[in-house]
């Protein structure tokens, strides 16, 4: 199994439109603590937001209901976890609906919905969908610490110079 | 959290639309009102993006819409002022093949 996460967050949002922004700027201040750069920020924040708008969207119906969502911080990448008690849905013939929009399809069978998916797992390194009472979405980016700082002086090294 | 769309410049046939702000599911419907009645009066719609912080599908799934109803009538939607993020955004999806995108304002 895997190692236990050093620090857990959760936040608890009703299954609103307008609360997803708080989500978002959330996993912004998780993230840049951890150390994450800009760019992996905010794929983190785009990832997440496409979570919790699936949610919204689906899982009540129009009904009252919550999303909780728990972010899981690990020495080397922070795992999130999203999940309503809401209506369940075919995991496996969305994921077959997935993918970038075709240029070559007619203008009519466009679809201007289901690119959610898509972006999530383009923008992280791991998403699991998993279904049960409602949905549960995990997923995980890792910290990309910079190559170029092993060819920079250490900073034990500087010091031991000052 | 707040979108705004503001008209910059308008002919008879064209107009330029400056988006600026969060472009969410919570705002998205905004944008939405705001352009599909433009996309059957005016031939050319584009949308100045540069001041746009943030968007995800439910954007773009508005972009789709807008394009998709200027296209049935012959009409062009062109996005200008693309950030990085932006554009990564639109490859990613693959409506980088699809919709006109013109550098500068």
């Amino acid at each position: 199994m895997v190692e236990p996460y050093k620090d857990l967050i959760e936040l608890a949002i009703p299954a609103k439109a307008q609360y997803v922004g708080v989500v978002r700027l959330t996993v912004s201040g998780i993230a840049n603590r951890m150390g994450f750069h800009y760019d992996d920020i905010e794929d983190m924040k785009l990832a997440l937001a496409e979570a919790c708008t699936n949610a919204v969207d689906h899982a009540y119906s129009g009904q009252e209901g919550q999303i909780a969502v728990s972010f899981f911080i690990f020495e080397d990448r922070l795992a999130i976890r999203v999940s309503d008690e809401g209506n369940s849905f075919d995991i496996s013939s969305v994921k077959q609906r997935s993918g970038p929009i075709d240029k070559d399809l007619p203008l009519t069978s466009m679809r201007e919905r289901g690119l959610g998916l898509h972006l999530m797992e383009t923008l992280m390194d791991r998403v699991e969908i998993n279904g049960g009472r409602g949905v549960i979405v995990t997923m995980t980016k890792f910290i990309h610490r910079d190559e170029v700082e092993q060819d920079v002086d250490s900073p034990e090294k500087t010091k031991s110079h000052g | 959290m707040n979108l705004t769309i503001q008209e910059k410049t308008q002919s008879d046939t064209a107009i330029t639309m400056v988006v600026s702000g969060e472009v969410d599911a919570y705002t998205a419907p905004q944008l939405r009102e705001k352009l599909m009645p433009l996309t059957k009066q005016k031939q050319e719609v584009f949308l100045d993006l540069t001041t746009v912080e943030y968007m995800d599908s439910t954007g773009l799934g508005v972009l789709i819409g807008a394009y998709k109803s200027l296209r049935a009538q012959g009409g062009r939607l062109v996005l200008i002022g693309m950030s990085a993020r932006l554009s990564r955004l639109l490859k990613i999806t693959g409506l980088t093949e699809i919709i006109d995108i013109e550098d500068g304002a």
